[in-house]
């Protein structure tokens, strides 16, 4: 089933235009890659798809499960399923993770017509979820991402796709700056999470972590549109030459 | 209007001054003198830059204690109290111990909670007094400590004798009634508290009102934290919209104790509260951990002095602002590392959120520092709610009012989470929330 379709998509943030054209779709049951050299507009793409409001859509569509995204505030979005891992997770001050992580589940369930979790329901839930990125509950107790290392807060990340478990995650660069312990924890985690019925949008300037998340398809993008598109194979061939034989876009014919 | 006082001074003293003991006496006499030379601040100086007390130096009050005055209810006093009925408690209305709303049974020997007017009056609690009261909140500086000194009168009076440890948060509850509504009252509250070698306490002074009247309380606490004692001080200002508040904390700590001063302000129209703490013995530790929700056209003004005297001192201070509406916060925190306070770590931090563009945080730093091997940080910020943050947490499925208190909660939280004890803890945090809906 068709998830996400990205038609035309041209996208600019502060008056210089990032995105110039991207068209991708993705199928529950895929894992995509989209690499490309810095600059190239991984980010705004994840960026616009989730809402970031500094980012303005000047043409095209995106169409998710059929329904119209950009219709949708990123609360909306949220509730709908759509998670974006971010590349620079936020603090909140004096708002612990478990508080933070139970009202994000919460609003997801209220928007679904479910039960709304007490705290103690939710620790218990919470429990296995901590084991998977081999947590202890001492950080549910500290301020999101207040004062977290960047290593943990990229796990932090990774805990709250485990445990908000969408129909579309984005993972925003989410294995710079991990050392390979912390990769190998994000890259189970998201094999873990997979299922026939869910997507996963990778987007990644290395190729290290697709040696630990086998993806079905890789992108290239290059100046706002993606250029090449391919299996996992393009991913090893990108790693030996670099992007410069790529950087044009040739296959516009 | 500093005639007036001195006037009132005349006759306060006249009318036996409640029978003060002579050595008080003197020190009353040098006191309103002092305040006669110093008068009222003006915003000329720099101690008091952003915060005019021309509405307290322009209106006529009155003392605020009448004899023979009828007390409030315990039903009216009860809604008050910060802490679980029952614990104990002193309560003082228009700055007048009132046996008859306070509980003091069941405190542990070694303990002695009270009036500070019945303990001037005599004996070894009298002694007591006399061996700290004035000793530490220098008045000569100050006009307005200095007036409270003079019309010193009544106040709580906590002593804990040495390896004393004390459970329950004691509560000194300061009740204004307002009164008369064609007269403006003061009210001069005078607090003591020593806690001696090795003991443990824990104190909650909290000043409210009963109704919306204008008054003023002109209030000073001193504190003595005596070697390895430990206590947690509270202190929570909800006056009523229309009053004035100034007030004076001294706190002096011995070697190796340690002194959490936690300060929340909520209500008065203008409120300067000056927190001066002296770390005069090694290895004192402080932590001084502030904040000021504030709307309509509130003013508070927040005056810290840290002083290390003595090397191996530790202190962390946070204070945080909320202020929406027209309301104007003020911070300075000065930080005075003594010669030979070697080994001073010390950590200084005030945040201002603003929820309106027409609200207003002035933030100032001052680091004196005369000790060469210290370690001493200091921020401060002041701006609207993050964005980034609002749209992460609308990216996490909540809505955009959600997001907002929760980040607004968030700031006043990061304060109440460094509160020692859960238990004042979970009170205060009901009442920020009240403040902040």
């Amino acid at each position: 089933m068709t998830l996400l379709q990205i038609k035309n998509l041209h996208a600019t943030v502060e008056g210089r235009e990032i995105l110039q054209g991207v068209d991708l779709t993705v199928n529950t049951g895929e894992v995509h890659a989209i690499m490309g050299p810095n600059g190239s507009g991984k980010s705004t793409l994840a960026q616009v798809l989730a809402g970031h409001p500094a980012y303005t859509v000047t043409a095209g569509s995106v169409l998710y499960e059929g329904k119209d995204l950009f219709a949708m505030t990123p609360e909306q979005r949220a509730r709908e399923g759509v998670f974006l891992a971010f590349q620079y997770p936020v603090a909140i001050r004096g708002i612990t993770n478990a508080y933070f992580l139970r009202s994000a589940v919460n609003a997801i369930r209220k928007h679904r017509g479910e039960e709304e979790l007490g705290p103690v329901e939710f620790m218990d839930a919470l429990e296995e979820k901590l084991k998977v990125i081999g947590w202890d509950d001492s950080y549910l107790s500290r301020p999101v991402n207040e004062g977290f290392s960047g290593g943990e807060k990229k796990r932090n990340e990774i805990l709250q796709l485990a445990v908000l478990e969408p129909k579309l995650a984005i993972l925003d660069e989410t294995d710079s700056g991990l050392d390979i312990d912390a990769l190998k924890t994000v890259a189970q985690t998201v094999e873990k999470l997979r299922r026939p019925d869910n997507a996963t949008v990778m987007v990644t300037h290395y190729y290290r972590i697709l040696t630990h998340i086998q993806p079905d398809f890789v992108h290239v993008l290059s100046a706002g549109r993606i250029v090449k598109s391919g299996g996992k194979e393009l991913a090893q061939e990108l790693e030996e030459k670099g992007y410069d034989w790529i950087r044009e876009p040739a296959a516009v014919a | 209007m500093t005639e007036q006082y001195v006037a009132d001074f005349k006759a306060f003293v006249g009318n036996g001054a409640g029978g003060a003991p002579a050595w008080l006496t003197e020190i009353r006499e040098g006191a309103i003198a002092r305040f006669a030379e110093l008068g009222f601040p003006t915003t000329k100086q720099e101690e008091w830059r952003f915060t005019s007390v021309a509405p307290i130096a322009e209106t006529r009050f009155a003392l605020a204690h009448a004899a023979g005055a009828r007390l409030p209810s315990v039903a009216a006093i009860e809604p008050l109290l910060v802490c679980p009925r029952g614990g104990p408690r002193l309560v003082f209305v228009d700055g007048r111990y009132a046996p008859e709303l306070s509980s003091v049974g069941g405190l542990p020997r070694g303990v002695h909670a009270g009036s500070l007017a019945v303990a001037l009056a005599a004996g070894r609690n009298g002694d007591l007094a006399r061996q700290h009261l004035t000793r530490h909140a220098g008045w000569h500086e100050s006009a307005f400590a200095a007036l409270n000194t003079a019309f010193l009168a009544d106040g709580a009076f906590l002593h804990v004798a040495a390896n004393t440890i004390l459970e329950q948060p004691v509560e000194l509850l300061f009740v204004a009634t307002g009164g008369r509504r064609e007269q403006p009252t003061v009210s001069h509250p005078r607090s003591l508290i020593v806690v001696e070698r090795g003991a443990q306490a824990a104190v909650v002074e909290c000043y409210a009102a009963l109704a919306d009247d204008v008054y003023w309380t002109n209030a000073v606490t001193e504190a003595v934290v005596g070697e390895g004692a430990r206590v947690e001080y509270y202190r929570v200002q909800r006056e009523g919209r229309r009053a004035y508040h100034v007030a004076t904390t001294q706190s002096r700590q011995e070697r190796d104790s340690f002194f959490g001063l936690h300060a929340v302000t909520l209500g008065g129209a203008l409120a300067r509260h000056d927190m001066l703490t002296l770390l005069d013995g090694a290895g004192a530790e402080l932590i001084l951990n502030g904040l000021y929700v504030l709307g309509g056209s509130q003013h508070a003004d927040h005056h810290t002095v840290i002083d290390h005297a003595r090397p191996h001192g530790a202190s962390h201070e946070f204070f945080n602002g909320v202020l929406d509406q027209r309301a104007h916060g003020v911070f300075n925190g000065r930080i005075i590392v003594r010669p030979g306070a070697q080994r001073t770590d010390s950590k200084q931090t005030n945040n201002n959120l603003l929820l309106s563009t027409e609200a207003r945080a002035d933030s100032q730093p001052q680091l004196e520092i005369y000790a060469d091997d210290v370690k001493c940080t200091h921020g401060s910020t002041v701006g609207p709610l993050d964005q980034t943050a609002l749209y992460y947490l609308r990216s996490r499925g909540l809505s955009p009012e959600t997001a907002r208190s929760l980040l607004t909660y968030g700031f006043a939280a990061e304060i109440l989470g460094r509160m020692g004890r859960a238990d004042v803890r979970d009170r205060l945090d009901r009442l920020v929330r009240a403040a902040l809906a």
